[in-house]
């Protein structure tokens, strides 16, 4: 029983990479290149201990996307806005980060709650309108995307910009070392090899274990995840059994943008102490895609932030060769989430028609007549 | 001679889980003739149109139309017969205009253009041979309800049906409109249109159709005459004139106050009066049952109760406090129960397991919760005492709600309320789609709860369950308490006579 739910469970995703392959070769032989030499390429390219540093500090960010977006989604709330609530919790928490001196611990910490308040406060906004006023935060949240952007440019030019900056890119003034997260190549290192290049294994990935352990914990031990949760499966249910609506799309935006604050802090903290120009950009639409990938669950959404990393690191050696051009990984990536979403949509209706099939089976007794079909059957 | 069979159907039979719809109907519609077919909600008037119009497949049973066997497995296949559906929610584009939505998946072309001369030409040569006023050129978003049941009736003339099928048309309509609608009506008898008019409203049948045949419980019970029956006696043919004399064993309702409501009005989502002016008491070991056709009120009851609906006025007192502005969270809490309706949409997390659907509405309490977390072995312990007491089959509590039966479900859903040992249950339909034997198990235990003090608040369309269950009963008419009846005098004849608002000469005016 168990062994047949997990291969269920992996069948799915599995199948979906499978065909996501077998479409991006497609392409790959009708722009007349060898599929096979591309992929062994790249995978002989991912798999030095370089490109898994990499992969790790690209999943990193992503992954804390994902959450912040499967937060949302766990009760049928599309945050959107993930990719504004980020880019303006960086550049709050960096400018934040800057402008004071704290001992270690305490200074990172204070810029990690900084940036979790904004993330929370701007996703608040869409929460706000939604329980007053009935605005749709789909809506909402993608026009407060153009809102961050707009005021992200306007802040960077104004009280935010570094009045020391010579450059003309556009910067914050520089986090002091105190409030730098630390890396992992230390630890990293005394189990394999020195890595090099000067790549670092961003320390940050901890907070993103640990975001996703907390995100578990909360939906599945606590009263108020169980309140959020099942709003998503049944919300005229839920409401029934006491659950306030309007309370709970507040919490869940509330802290789908506290999460989405975190997104940022990686590169913030671990890369460039400060908000520039350079600053990376899409990562909470990435985080949608990851989310679907990974079914909303802090494991799935691990793999599918893993796979992208992985993908985005080696990709540019196709490119360094020649043999393709690396957008044919972009192209995979975006057949994964629609095929990913097709399988796990087939995969819960095996489930489901197998259960109800155990169920019958199990519940059967000689008097029953036709009369103890499982309902979820009905539906023709 | 008699006119010929437009429609017969024989020995159709048509099972959903947990419950059988139709079970060996036959009704036989002469060409040219309206004909009723009336019964209660869940009769299985809307199976049998459905089945009819190719939106199910019986089970069993024969159809003939024009005296030829057809079976249907689509809509388009009935419309091919001359079968068309006038639907109770109308399917219209707002946004295009009568001709436009007339035409719609039947557009005549003209060298692969749609012939808007020619739609126009015949849609107003139908407006003109029906008597039906038309416009082709009007917006839908424009018109009147009555307006858009016309071009409902239009789209289905206009693809060819001799044959016409009206879901409760009456439903939506004003007194006007339904005059209006009935002249349209019988212009199309005297061209010869067969009509098949479903309805519960008997005044309406009696006057507007030729033939009626009643159902109760899936079953025809009889066709007649219009002619030849009163409202009453058609009444009585869908309630069923025989009861089985309820064994309710005499005890002592104390005249502890549970529940009342005073007062209480409340007004619908479109903000107009649902329920006014309504009062009530339940005392603690008490059933009080509340009858009334579906959608005079007794859902906004339930929810003003449960405090998913804010009152207008009025006071709601529970166990001596008032409890108006009480959240939802608080009253479940304070020990009001809840047995949905539509276990479906309020009372059950289809895909999540078993034992977390126990929790549902208790979350907040011990055994599910422990202070702020949930705490799950005592939940999954709860699940089971609810499963083995309740007897609800299912391989295990991880098993997912959707994939048990209903009956099945609705002992999870009454268990889990009973378990949670309330003093107030409200129970909707606590028997409605499950089978005979579940039904047993379900009265049995509202019976055992009562006697142990539980109140219980019985809304219900099964005569039989009100009448053999409750303590006191109340009829709903319109948003408001229309009778108070004793059950142990009550007849399901006079019962109907109050809730139908047919002409009631022996009823207790309400007090």
């Amino acid at each position: 029983m168990t062994g047949r739910r997990i291969l269920m469970a992996l069948a799915a995703p599995v199948s979906a990479f499978t065909f996501s392959v077998l479409i991006s070769s497609a392409v790959l032989i009708a722009v007349g290149t060898n599929p096979i030499d591309a992929w062994a390429e790249m995978l002989s390219f991912g798999m030095r201990l370089e490109t898994l540093v990499e992969t790790s500090n690209r999943a990193t960010p992503l992954y804390l996307a994902g959450i912040a977006v499967a937060i949302g989604f766990r009760m049928n709330l599309f945050n959107i806005g993930v990719e504004g609530q980020y880019t303006i919790a960086a550049l709050l928490a960096a400018s934040a980060g800057a402008a004071v001196s704290l001992p270690a611990p305490l200074h990172i910490l204070f810029i990690i709650i900084v940036a979790m308040i904004v993330g929370s406060l701007f996703s608040g906004v869409a929460g706000y309108l939604k329980v007053t006023r009935g605005v749709h935060e789909v809506i909402s949240t993608i026009m407060l995307n153009a809102i961050a952007w707009a005021m992200v440019g306007y802040l960077m030019r104004t009280w935010l910009a570094d009045p020391n900056d010579t450059t003309l890119n556009l910067k914050t003034r520089e986090i002091a070392e105190s409030g730098r997260f630390p890396n992992l190549n230390g630890i990293l290192q005394t189990f394999t090899r020195d890595i090099k290049g000067g790549r670092e294994l961003g320390g940050f990935i901890i907070i993103a274990v640990i975001a996703g352990i907390v995100f578990h914990l909360y939906l599945t031990r606590t009263r108020s995840g169980y309140d959020l949760r099942i709003t998503g499966l049944n919300p005229f249910a839920a409401e029934a059994s006491g659950v306030d609506p309007k309370a709970t799309v507040i919490r869940a935006m509330l802290l789908s943008g506290a999460v989405a604050g975190l997104i940022g802090l990686p590169e913030i903290l671990g890369d460039d102490f400060k908000y520039d120009l350079s600053f990376t950009k899409g990562l909470g639409f990435a985080g949608i895609a990851v989310a679907l990938i990974g079914r909303n669950h802090p494991a799935g959404i691990a793999v599918g932030a893993l796979l992208f990393g992985w993908l985005d690191s080696a990709a540019p050696i196709l490119d360094v060769r020649g043999d393709a051009p690396r957008e044919i990984v972009s192209i995979l990536q975006g057949v994964v989430v629609l095929s990913a979403v097709v399988a796990y949509e087939v995969a819960s209706r095996a489930r489901q028609t197998q259960e109800a099939r155990d169920t019958a089976i199990a519940t059967a007794t000689p008097t029953d007549t036709g009369s103890d079909k499982p309902e979820g059957e009905v539906g023709a | 001679m008699p006119p010929a069979t437009a429609v017969e159907l024989t020995g159709i039979t048509k099972r959903f889980p947990g419950v059988i719809a139709n079970d060996d109907v036959h009704i036989r519609v002469a060409e040219g003739e309206i004909h009723a077919v009336v019964g209660e909600n869940g009769a299985g008037k809307s199976t049998l149109m459905k089945i009819l119009y190719g939106m199910l497949v019986p089970d069993e049973g024969q159809m003939t139309v024009g005296g030829e066997v057809v079976s249907f497995s689509s809509p388009g296949e009935a419309i091919d017969r001359g079968i068309g559906m006038v639907h109770q929610h109308f399917m219209l584009a707002d946004n295009l205009t009568v001709m436009e939505n007339v035409i719609l998946g039947a557009e005549p072309l003209k060298r692969g253009a749609i012939d808007r001369d020619a739609a126009r030409s015949s849609l107003e040569e139908l407006g003109a041979s029906y008597g039906l006023d038309i416009h082709p050129d009007d917006m839908v978003e424009t018109l009147e309800v009555g307006e858009r049941q016309r071009v409902e009736i239009i789209k289905v003339l206009y693809r060819g049906a001799k044959i016409l099928i009206l879901d409760e048309p009456t439903a939506v309509l004003v007194p006007q409109e339904v005059e209006e609608l009935f002249r349209n009506l019988r212009e199309l008898k005297a061209q010869g249109h067969t009509i098949i008019f479903i309805d519960h409203k008997l005044t309406e049948v009696l006057e507007i159709a030729d033939t009626i045949t009643v159902l109760r419980a899936g079953r025809t019970v009889t066709t007649v005459d219009a002619g030849d029956v009163t409202a009453q006696e058609l009444a009585e043919l869908m309630i069923g004139g025989d009861l089985p004399s309820p064994s309710t064993a005499t005890h002592q309702i104390d005249d502890h106050v549970t529940l009342s409501l005073t007062g209480v009005s409340v007004a619908d989502d479109d903000e107009r009066e649902a329920l006014s002016d309504v009062d009530l008491t339940i005392h603690r070991g008490e059933i009080l049952g509340v009858a009334g056709v579906e959608g005079n009120g007794q859902s906004e009851l339930i929810e003003t109760i449960l405090g998913l609906r804010s009152t207008a006025g009025g006071s709601l007192t529970f166990n001596g406090e008032e409890i108006n502005d009480w959240s939802v969270r608080r009253r479940r809490e304070s020990g009001i129960g809840y047995v949905p309706e539509d276990r479906h949409r309020r009372g059950l997390l289809l895909d999540a397991p078993l034992w977390e659907n126990a929790m549902l509405g208790h979350q907040t309490v011990e055994p599910f919760a422990r202070g702020f977390l949930i705490d799950r072995s005592g939940a999954r312990n709860a699940t089971e005492a609810i499963v083995s007491q309740f007897d609800v089959r299912t391989p295990g509590i991880d098993t997912t709600a959707r994939a048990l039966s209903g009956g099945n479900q609705q002992k999870l859903v009454i268990g889990r309320e009973i378990a949670a040992d309330p003093l107030l249950l409200i129970a909707a339909h606590p028997t409605r789609g499950i089978d005979v034997g579940a039904q047993a198990a379900v009265w049995e235990e509202l019976r055992r709860v009562r006697a142990k003090g539980l109140s219980v608040l019985l809304i219900s369309a099964d005569l039989h369950e009100l009448i053999g269950l409750a303590d006191r009963l109340v009829v709903m008419l319109g948003g408001k308490v229309v009778a108070k009846l004793d059950p142990a005098d009550t007849t399901p004849r006079l019962l109907g006579s109050h809730m139908t608002g047919a002409d009631v000469d022996n009823g207790e005016p309400a007090q």
